[in-house]
């Protein structure tokens, strides 16, 4: 047996105790986040001063996961913009692997990010997509520039070449955001978004810890994925590096049982 | 580093000028989108005349594509790139000379995709002056972009299906903008199109900017 066969038989391709740990947490507090934005936290019902009722009444549960994948997503790519930059400074593979592993996540946290984003509308604004609204389109832009981004990665070359090309596109990518989010709000005159609703204090007591509770899980489970993301990356380079070296040995050592042994020795 | 610039420039318009390519078969490409769009919106007059920046932006990047496509073809082939890194001019040069004369493309299909929305859309020109300085606006951001994301892609086997996921998000910009500018210069939105036209040559500018900076590294490495 190799050695990475052999790292790969004893504890699993990429997991390791703090892993375990990590993702064990993070499932029991999925656990306590389903309860929470489900069981205990109520609906947003809010009375004015007239006596109307108003609010988001159920669909306010479904921020619970839009906000937490937003700002997942966007870490994310802050991530893949600081990896990308490191790669052409210290022209560093490390940084490439968490460039990428990093982008994968956030282009997933954007398409989901859309998506419930667009549940939620439906009742609250009665639309599914908003042509109007500055951060749906900047988020969408974003989404299809990762995918670019993504597609870059895959080209041939070799890894140093594909960690240049990479990081130059990553690094872009931040810019084209910030130049798309500029240019939506100008031309979209207003936003129908909701400013941030914690900011806003519009949110309070269990729903906002909820929230915020959401937020964390979500960063939490980004990191777990982020570290076994990373390793298979890593994997998968020393495989492309050393997969023939070790694929020789592995001939190399049947020759060598080959040859007459005793049940002994062989072992 | 001007008479470079100036030298990479005429290389690739003397090869436009010999093969034709960009009047041939982008120009005509641009029109058939005019016409494509006059079939869809079932040559509705007022929809047209309406939408015209819109769809004549479209058209613009659409072809932009293309144009870019043989703009780095023009070097994948026979050591062309090989050569040109032998060259000894500046990367910068190089991609600047490449840029003027993707500009210089684009510019003739934007005129002649000019003169087909007047005709097919009835499109009328009430500010003569804002119309062309936001047009040579965005068609500098569009060369500039298009440039570096080709010179990314490079001799790549997969360039055909990834050059238009890459560079169509990141004009999204020059689009919105080329398009309001239009419609103040056309009549069909009452709005500013003199800010819009600013915009336009700040992101020109960034590109050129990044471009000059990238191309190095581009260059030597894909």
């Amino acid at each position: 047996m190799t050695s990475t066969e052999t790292a790969v038989a004893q504890r699993g391709p990429t997991r390791s105790r703090a892993t375990t740990i990590l993702g064990g947490v993070v499932l029991i507090g999925v656990a306590v986040w389903l309860f929470l934005a489900f069981v205990a936290s109520g609906p947003d019902i809010r009375t004015t001063a007239e006596g109307n009722t108003i609010g988001q009444f159920d669909a306010v549960r479904l921020l619970y996961i839009h906000v937490p994948l937003v700002i997942t997503a966007y870490s994310a790519f802050v991530v893949t913009a600081i990896g990308s930059f490191m790669v052409l400074v210290k022209k560093s593979v490390w940084w490439d692997l968490v460039a990428g592993a990093s982008a994968e996540i956030g282009s997933l946290g954007a398409a989901l990010t859309l998506l419930t984003g667009s549940i939620w509308g439906r009742p609250i604004w009665n639309t599914w997509w908003e042509w109007g609204d500055v951060r749906i389109l900047t988020t969408l832009v974003l989404f299809m520039l990762s995918l670019g981004y993504l597609a870059v990665r895959r080209l041939e070359g070799t890894a140093e070449v594909r960690a240049k090309r990479s990081a130059v596109v990553g690094l872009l990518l931040v810019v084209n955001v910030a130049i798309v989010n500029k240019s939506v709000e100008w031309w979209a005159d207003q936003t129908l978004h909701q400013n941030s609703t914690i900011a806003e204090g519009a949110i309070a007591d269990l729903k906002a810890f909820t929230l915020f509770f959401s937020i964390v899980l979500g960063l939490a489970a980004y990191s777990w994925m982020m570290i076994h993301r990373f390793r298979l990356a890593w994997l998968e380079r020393q495989y492309d590096r050393f997969g023939i070296d070790d694929a020789i040995a592995a001939r190399r050592s049947e020759a060598d049982h080959a040859q007459p042994v005793t049940q002994g020795e062989s072992a | 580093m001007l008479s470079e610039v100036l030298l990479i420039a005429g290389k690739d318009l003397r090869i436009e000028f010999r093969s034709r390519v960009a009047l041939n078969q982008v120009a005509p490409f641009a029109l058939l989108i005019l016409i494509l769009f006059g079939f869809a919106l079932d040559a509705d007059r007022a929809s047209l005349t309406t939408f015209t920046p819109g769809l004549y932006w479209v058209a613009i990047l659409l072809s932009s594509v293309l144009a870019v496509h043989r703009s780095v073809a023009v070097e994948a082939g026979e050591g062309a790139r090989e050569g040109l890194l032998l060259s000894g001019l500046r990367p910068a040069s190089v991609f600047l000379g490449k840029t003027v004369a993707l500009i210089a493309q684009i510019l003739v299909v934007a005129i002649v995709l000019l003169g087909g929305v007047v005709i097919f859309y009835e499109a009328t020109i009430d500010d003569g002056v804002l119309l062309v300085t936001s047009l040579v606006g965005a068609v500098l951001g569009v060369g500039a972009a298009g440039t570096l994301y080709g010179a990314l892609l490079g001799g790549q086997r997969a360039r055909e299906t990834i050059l238009p996921i890459l560079l169509l998000p990141v004009l999204a910009p020059v689009l919105i903008a080329a398009t309001r500018a239009f419609g103040d210069a056309m009549g069909t939105v009452a709005a500013d199109g003199w800010p819009w036209t600013s915009l336009l040559y700040a992101f020109a500018a960034l590109y050129l900017a990044l471009g000059v900076l990238a191309h190095g590294v581009l260059m030597e490495e894909s």
